[in-house]
């Protein structure tokens, strides 16, 4: 077995702050003192693996995974696929991929959830997948609804689907928010506003992608996702 | 002018928001969809070692409970294995170490059961600039620190997410009955105020002949809870 190495450094100037005043929630939420800084150990680079025992391949359809027989939840249907890659540009395979959503109308399923739109008795709202061999993925599903929110009185989340990815390693584990190609909501949202630059923003944006479409049937839209890359064994920094 | 390096930039982290649970515990939104849902069982029925619960609030600046967070547990078995490759060692049949609990919407109570973890083998400098040549040799196979030499005490590593966190919080459980393990932890001793190491202990009572470990975190303030950077 070759020594294990360490993953790159998380460039924290990329990702959100925790503290960040346009969205308010954030405000109470926040650690006030530095983060501690660890090299990592055994403890960091290890992490949760899942096989096809743990899901059903049904899970990754969101149209029908929670449709009567015969139904399909409502609304513009589309794809959503891409790769999980790490900063190295390596695929990860088999690793899990878990989105939830709103309806098309902007509803979630939840019980806390109390905007008016109505729910549609055909949709759940939450699918997984394991990437494959190439570390390729795919979701089939209805396009999400803006909805607003308490923020400002009058906020409006952009369509978006939650993302929770895993990786290979605990260090790696991440949640973050896809967003679609030209919704002009993404620029106002608090949310994505958490996020320091533009280019990071638009690294949550996920593109049309007419070459996926399926003629007649849905349309696609790819997203790739970036975990942690690890460093070459070659120059020995040993854990 | 310079060559360009072809990194990949990691995606960035947004928060998960009030409704984390549909995704990940869509039985405690409301509904029942998934044939399993995830990470309610933490060390399977064939575990090794003593069986323990942990317990906890989530605590904001204003000092209320937060009713809305995940937390995901990940542990090493009783023996230091964690159920990895490159861990080393086997684990039991069923044993993941990975556990995923939710806050209650009423309380903001947290719990899960499992069992308690053994020490692993540190990094072998952590904690240190530099390693003295003399104990270069006691590095194992694995390059990871001679486990006689360097054990990190027991622990469970945690990881928070919620509504207003826009990236997820890392932090790790120790135990206040492993008082010699914790003194020599490498981890708890980079703490350098002595008061914060506290933030990372976990108090142990019984409860009906179970040890119960109570560990509430505190996000901002006053003994606010250590987190890393990892
Ligand atoms: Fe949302």
């Amino acid at each position: 077995m070759p020594t294990p190495a360490e993953f790159y450094q998380r460039d924290r100037d990329w990702h959100p702050p925790a503290n960040t005043p346009v969205y308010k929630t954030s405000v109470t939420r926040s650690p006030q003192y530095a983060l501690l800084s660890l090299q990592q150990s055994v403890s960091e680079i290890t992490g949760p693996t899942f096989g096809h025992n743990d899901i059903d391949p049904m899970d990754r359809d969101l149209i029908h995974n929670y449709a009567k027989d015969g139904s399909s939840a409502i609304g513009e249907r589309i794809i959503l696929h891409g790769r999980v890659l790490d900063e190295n540009a390596r695929p990860i395979p088999n690793t899990l991929v878990e989105i939830w959503q709103a309806n098309a109308g902007g509803r979630y399923r939840h019980k806390k959830d109390t905007y008016l739109a109505p729910i549609d008795p055909n949709f759940g709202g939450c699918g997984r997948t394991l990437t494959d061999e190439n570390g390729y993925y795919f979701f089939r599903t209805v396009k999400p609804g803006a909805y607003p929110w308490r923020n400002y009185v009058n906020s409006w989340r952009p369509a978006h689907i939650h993302m929770s990815i895993f990786g290979t390693a605990f260090c790696q584990r991440l949640i973050t928010q896809c967003y679609f190609e030209g919704d002009p909501l993404i620029e106002k949202c608090p949310i994505v506003n958490t996020i320091p630059g533009l280019p990071a923003q638009a690294q949550l944006v996920a593109a049309l992608d007419m070459n996926a479409s399926v003629p007649l049937d849905s349309i696609a839209y790819k997203f790739d996702v970036v975990l942690r890359g690890r460093r070459a064994t070659l120059f020995e920094n040993r854990l | 002018m310079v060559q360009k390096l072809d990194y990949l930039k990691e995606t960035p982290s947004q928060t998960a928001g009030p409704y984390v649970h549909i995704g990940l515990a869509p039985g405690a939104a409301g509904f029942d969809i998934y044939r399993q849902e995830l990470g309610w069982d933490i060390a399977g029925p064939n575990a090794r070692g003593e069986r323990i619960r942990v317990e906890g609030i989530v605590i904001d600046a204003t000092g209320s409970p937060i009713k809305d967070v995940m937390l995901e547990a990940w542990q090493a078995n009783s023996e230091g294995v964690y159920a990895h490759p490159e861990s080393p060692g086997e684990v039991e049949e069923g044993f993941r170490g990975w556990g995923r609990v939710i806050t209650d919407f009423e309380t903001g109570e947290w719990g899960f059961d499992t069992v308690k973890p053994g020490p692993v083998p540190a990094r072998a400098e952590m904690g240190r600039s530099v390693r003295p040549a003399a104990e270069e040799e006691l590095v194992d196979t694995y390059g990871r620190g001679h486990a006689g030499l360097r054990q990190m005490a027991p622990h469970i590593n945690l990881w928070i997410v919620a509504r207003g966190i826009n990236i997820g919080l890392n932090t790790r459980i120790y135990f206040d009955d492993e008082a010699e393990a914790n003194a020599k932890d490498p981890v708890i001793n980079l703490i350098e105020w002595e008061r914060r190491r506290r933030t990372l202990i976990a108090k142990r009572t019984m409860r009906d002949g179970m040890p119960v470990y109570r560990f509430d975190i505190k996000l901002q303030g006053e003994d606010e809870t250590v987190f890393f950077d990892i």
